[in-house]
């Protein structure tokens, strides 16, 4: 049944769809939510742990008749294979400590995978919705709405003072963490992806590379988020954090501008080798092929490249990682294997669209 | 001279480190300096810990506060509900479960200021365990309306919203 989350990258976020797509890749909201009088998961013992997601999945079943969570497939993150929980880590749908302690964590998931249920995680529940394009108010609304349907059936855990209470006190409040996955490569050409990024800390945003903490800015990809969850409705944050990305694509957009005015050959160049290189290379590291798929997608958006869309591309961020590459080749494969697999799989999605 | 490091190459860096009073001269060839200058800035901020932080925050990690001279050993507080002491807590940067926001209620308000400028929620309210602030807020908001009706001198509807009021606070039990 829930066979297709790990063959296919075809998640509702990949679409190309939706407000400023060519630069805003997706918009996430997160809630951390508590379920009242049980220990937070970090001090629940594995049976413990699973009695929370079996209450979680019971609560689901007693939701049925409502349209929202109706498709939503529960998983437990035991019954996976390491592979297939790596996937789901590419694919954003869970993060990379959920895959790693999956003993006593559950998963709820729907089909177009916009929403993803994350139980045990750092709290009980973590309610994620996650699409194309800048679409930060819509994200909201559908997981409040699904954070509504759940709170009617669990008793969260609610403080009239501090909110929604959850494990760590940089959750507490709103619980709510909103994003968005944004591609500056011009940015970054001109040199002022540095300033300007830095100086979004000042207004409590936060910004982290493709794979959320700690993780390397990679293929111009910067995921931008709020930071304080204390002290401000979800109204306010999510509209502060609109209109950081809204000035964010402004600045892009300029640079792109300039870029193509004082040196579109080079520009043209630039772009143009990567595609080359994307359609006739052997061997690709990850790091390259990130690297390139973002002259790419730049060279898609201003117009120099038209044999490609920016589904394909966004399909090839999740497609490019080991663990899909082993997936689709039904093996484990060494670090140079996959090199050669990621740039078959690259020539061929390429040179397919061209053919068609 | 030759780089102290590697023996092998011209130093080009010369440093003078002064520790304790105590003075003592390093040379470098450029390779070696600039290998042990990642080291050195590298080091100190690749991935400092969230939790560490916020153990100096919650005042348990003593280099951070400073208080590491005078320390009396006191035994850790605990939270009734979970039996997750304050030092643990401290140490790992979360709370054990939602009772502990209560049981450590003199630290948790300090904290929340400086982790997130505030300790006061204003966002969503749940259905069913939001309480009585469900209430109290659509008061203050019917409040505003009764003040508004009254300038513009529509007292018809003031009285309306008056009587709305009324029949919340009666449901508050006042």
């Amino acid at each position: 049944m829930f066979e297709k989350f790990f063959s296919q990258a075809s998640s509702k976020w990949m679409e190309g769809t939706g407000e400023e797509a060519d630069i805003v890749i997706s918009s996430r909201v997160r809630l951390a939510r508590n379920i009242s009088a049980i220990p937070f998961p970090h001090l629940l013992q594995t049976t413990e742990a699973k009695k929370v997601v079996a209450m979680i999945y019971e609560a689901l079943q007693s939701l049925q008749s409502n349209e929202q969570v109706k498709d939503l497939t529960p998983v437990y993150l035991q019954d996976l294979q390491p592979i297939e929980r790596s996937i789901l880590v590419d694919k954003h749908l869970i993060s990379p400590q959920h895959a790693e302690e999956a003993g006593g964590r559950g998963l709820l998931i729907s089909q177009d995978e916009d929403i993803s249920i994350l139980i045990n995680e750092e709290d009980h529940l973590r309610i994620q919705c996650l699409y194309s394009g800048l679409e930060l108010e819509k994200v909201w609304n559908e997981a409040s709405q699904v954070d509504d349907l759940f709170e009617s059936v669990l008793d969260f855990a609610f403080d009239e003072k501090l909110g929604y209470l959850t494990a760590c006190p940089t959750n507490v409040g709103t619980g709510l963490r909103a994003s968005v996955m944004m591609h500056l490569p011009a940015l970054v050409m001109t040199n002022q992806a540095t300033r300007v990024l830095a100086s979004l800390s000042q207004l409590g945003m936060t910004v982290r590379g493709l794979y959320g903490e700690g993780t390397e800015a990679t293929g111009n990809l910067f995921q931008i988020s709020n930071q304080v969850t204390l002290g401000r409705s979800e109204e306010e944050i999510i509209s502060s954090l609109l209109v950081v990305a809204k000035q964010l694509i402004d600045q892009e957009r300029m640079a792109r501008h300039v870029l193509l005015k004082e040196t579109k050959n080079q520009l043209e160049d630039q772009v143009c080798r990567a595609y080359g290189a994307l359609t006739h290379a052997r061997v690709m590291s990850s790091q390259e092929s990130m690297s390139l798929l973002s002259k790419v997608r730049l060279g898609i958006d201003v117009g120099i490249i038209k044999t490609a869309s920016l589904q394909t591309m966004n399909e090839m961020l999740v497609l490019t990682r080991p663990a899909f590459l082993q997936k689709m080749k039904g093996k484990e494969l060494s670090p140079f294997e996959r090199d050669v697999q990621r740039a078959t799989m690259i020539r061929e999605k390429l040179l397919d669209k061209i053919e068609k | 001279m030759y780089c102290d490091e590697c023996q092998k190459k011209p130093a080009a860096v010369h440093l003078t480190k002064i520790i304790n009073g105590e003075k003592s001269e390093v040379h470098l060839c450029e390779d070696c300096a600039q290998a042990q200058h990642k080291e050195w800035t590298l080091g100190i901020d690749a991935n400092f810990p969230l939790n560490k932080f916020l153990a100096g925050l919650l005042g348990y990690d003593p280099q951070a506060t400073g208080a590491s001279m005078n320390l009396t050993f006191t035994p850790p507080e605990k939270c009734e509900s979970c039996g997750f002491n304050y030092n643990q807590m401290s140490q790992i940067g979360r709370f054990g479960c939602n009772r502990c926001y209560k049981h450590f209620k003199d630290k948790v308000g300090p904290l929340l200021r400086r982790v997130q400028g505030s300790n006061r929620h204003t966002g969503k309210v749940p259905q069913r365990t939001g309480g009585t602030i469900r209430l109290e807020r659509e008061i203050q908001s019917l409040r505003l309306a009764l003040q508004e009706h009254v300038v513009r001198e529509e007292f018809e509807e003031a009285a309306k919203v008056r009587d709305q009021i009324r029949e919340i606070e009666k449901k508050l039990g006042r």
